[in-house]
């Protein structure tokens, strides 16, 4: 049994830069496993640009914005375990993991969860139909193009409009295959717009909005796939279906935080986010125990990982140098047009501004949020529009929440 | 000729239209002008940054990702891909090493270190 004071599970960018943070706090006995060869996550294979232009000016690419952390890492004595996959967290804060050298175990008075998503599958869809090869998480596909080199087909069918499923059109097509369509189940599209212009316009790659896969054909490889339209339950619409011929089908129908970990701590979970219920410094309710990054929730933004990142960094180290805070805590609660809010939970003896991130419901044009605590309002702000695609930061100052007794809650109105 | 363009340059996604008679270009549902400035980028010398991967020859299954360090037109992304496509390079690369030099007035760099 080794000791740390905080032990890091994963190196991507939420793991970087809460280490960076925890690092910076005064805590230097900080540890990375990661199970990769390297440390950066999933920036690795995000080739494309348009990473880091809130935190730092630049529109960097995936590799390079994790560059910029790994060097931070790499020039603090952060000592990273590389290759080593984590397979069990306990509630005593215990590490155990393998790699090659065996196993490990590790006495932490911290951990902080930072183990990314993975990708929704076909299983979970139940697309029905053969299973051919040819059938690929965009993820995967990323991976396998940007990072091994191979070109996984040819003639390509997307299902999925966010933007993995728009990034991966246009690498398909610069890599020389055919990209026949794009589906998207919802009557719009979860991409940012640059992405429908840059991936889909630029090459003529038609999106077919409120469409769906509905079966799945081929013998050994995948030889096509039938479309069709979906009516207000999502279902496809018989008279609609067709037939597109091709040998590769990307899956980009959503990310899943990978919490296998955090549920067998034992660690409460919002079945909303799919992450761990957390406090405005993403401790879950387990004292000690902290999870940042896509982990906690699904992020459009690394600017925003790399920001909650560092909440969690500074709250670990602060939990290791001065112990357990006092505390009273209130729930937020998401009120109308809201989907989720974070953190699930605000300590307001801490006399800290707390920052609140949420998604809406659907997309909006002109709305004014609202946080309240019973009759209360502890902040109101405009938007001149708002997607469930783009995450919203809402600031409550430290004064207001000393007077909080009731749940707060954040709801928005549409202003015509 | 007229042309109807979808704005990135912030996320409002204005669909803005942009008439060229002649010399002179009418620019129309901009709600802002950067709007503007872009359509008219866009209907004389549309730009496009450039990401893709070029293979490290002396190390299996591995890929360098790459980027033009500027914006290319984007009516030569295709040829561009061609010579992207023929490149290799060989480890060490350390981020920002020049992949193919003198690509339409700017070059192809590393943008990941391979050891």
């Amino acid at each position: 049994m080794t000791n740390h004071d905080i032990v890091i599970v994963g190196g991507g960018p939420a793991g970087m830069a809460a280490a960076v943070a925890a690092y910076d706090a005064g805590v230097t006995d900080v540890v990375i496993l990661d199970r990769e060869q390297d440390i950066g996550g999933i920036l690795r294979q995000c080739i494309h640009a348009g990473f880091g232009l809130h935190r730092l000016g630049q529109e960097l690419t995936g590799p390079e914005y994790a560059d910029v952390y790994k060097q931070k890492v790499l020039q603090r004595s952060i000592r990273v375990y590389y290759e080593t996959t984590v397979t069990a967290v306990t509630p005593e804060k215990k590490v155990i993991a393998q790699n090659r050298d065996g196993i490990l175990q590790i006495q932490a008075k911290a951990v902080i969860l930072a183990m990314g998503c993975r990708e929704r599958s076909r299983g979970a869809l139940n697309i029905p139909g053969t299973r051919p090869a040819g059938v690929f998480s965009a993820g995967t596909a990323q991976k396998f193009v940007n990072c091994e080199g191979y070109t996984v087909g040819k003639k390509v069918v997307i299902l999925g409009s966010g933007d993995i499923g728009l990034i991966m059109a246009r690498r398909m097509t610069l890599e020389g295959a055919k990209v026949e369509a794009v589906c998207e189940l919802m009557p719009y599209s979860g991409g940012l717009t640059r992405n429908i212009v840059q991936c889909l316009e630029d090459f003529d790659i038609p999106l077919y909005l409120s469409t769906t896969v509905c079966e799945i054909h081929g013998e050994g490889r995948l030889e096509g796939v039938t479309i069709a339209q979906v009516d207000e339950k999502r279902s496809p619409i018989e008279e609609t279906k067709r037939y597109i011929p091709c040998d590769t089908l990307l899956l980009s129908v959503g990310l899943i935080p990978e919490n296998e970990l955090t549920r067998t701590a034992g660690i409460p979970m919002d079945p909303i986010t799919s992450g761990a219920i957390v406090d405005e410094h993403c401790q879950t309710q387990i004292p000690g125990i902290f999870a940042c990054g896509n982990v906690l929730q699904v992020h459009d933004l690394v600017d925003y990982v790399s920001e909650e990142a560092e909440r969690a960094g500074l709250g670990a180290a602060n939990l290791v140098k001065n112990g357990e805070k006092e505390s009273e805590y209130i729930p937020t609660k998401p009120g109308f047009g809201v989907r989720y809010v974070l953190p699930q939970q605000v300590n307001i003896l801490a006399n800290e501004d707390v920052s609140l991130f949420l998604r809406v419901t659907e997309p909006f044009g002109k709305v004014i949020f609202t946080v309240k605590s019973g009759d209360c309002v502890l902040a109101t702000a405009k938007r001149l529009r708002a997607a469930p695609g783009e995450m919203e930061k809402l600031n409550i100052q430290a004064d207001l929440l000393k007077t909080v007794k009731e749940p707060i809650t954040v709801s928005l109105e549409v202003v015509e | 000729m007229k042309r109807n363009i979808t704005c990135i340059v912030c996320p409002r996604g204005c669909t803005v239209t942009a008439d060229m008679q002649g010399e002179i270009i009418t620019v129309t549902g901009n709600a802002c002008k950067r709007g503007e400035k872009h359509a008219i980028a866009e209907i004389l010398h549309p730009v496009r940054s450039l990401t893709s991967i070029v293979r490290v020859s002396n190390r299996r299954d591995t890929m360098v990702s790459v980027k033009s360090a500027a914006p290319i037109p984007k009516e030569k992304m295709f040829d561009i891909m061609k010579r992207i496509h023929a490149a290799s390079v060989e480890a060490p690369v350390k981020i920002g090493d020049v992949i193919l030099a003198d690509v339409f007035g700017t070059e192809i760099i590393a943008t990941k270190e391979v050891r």
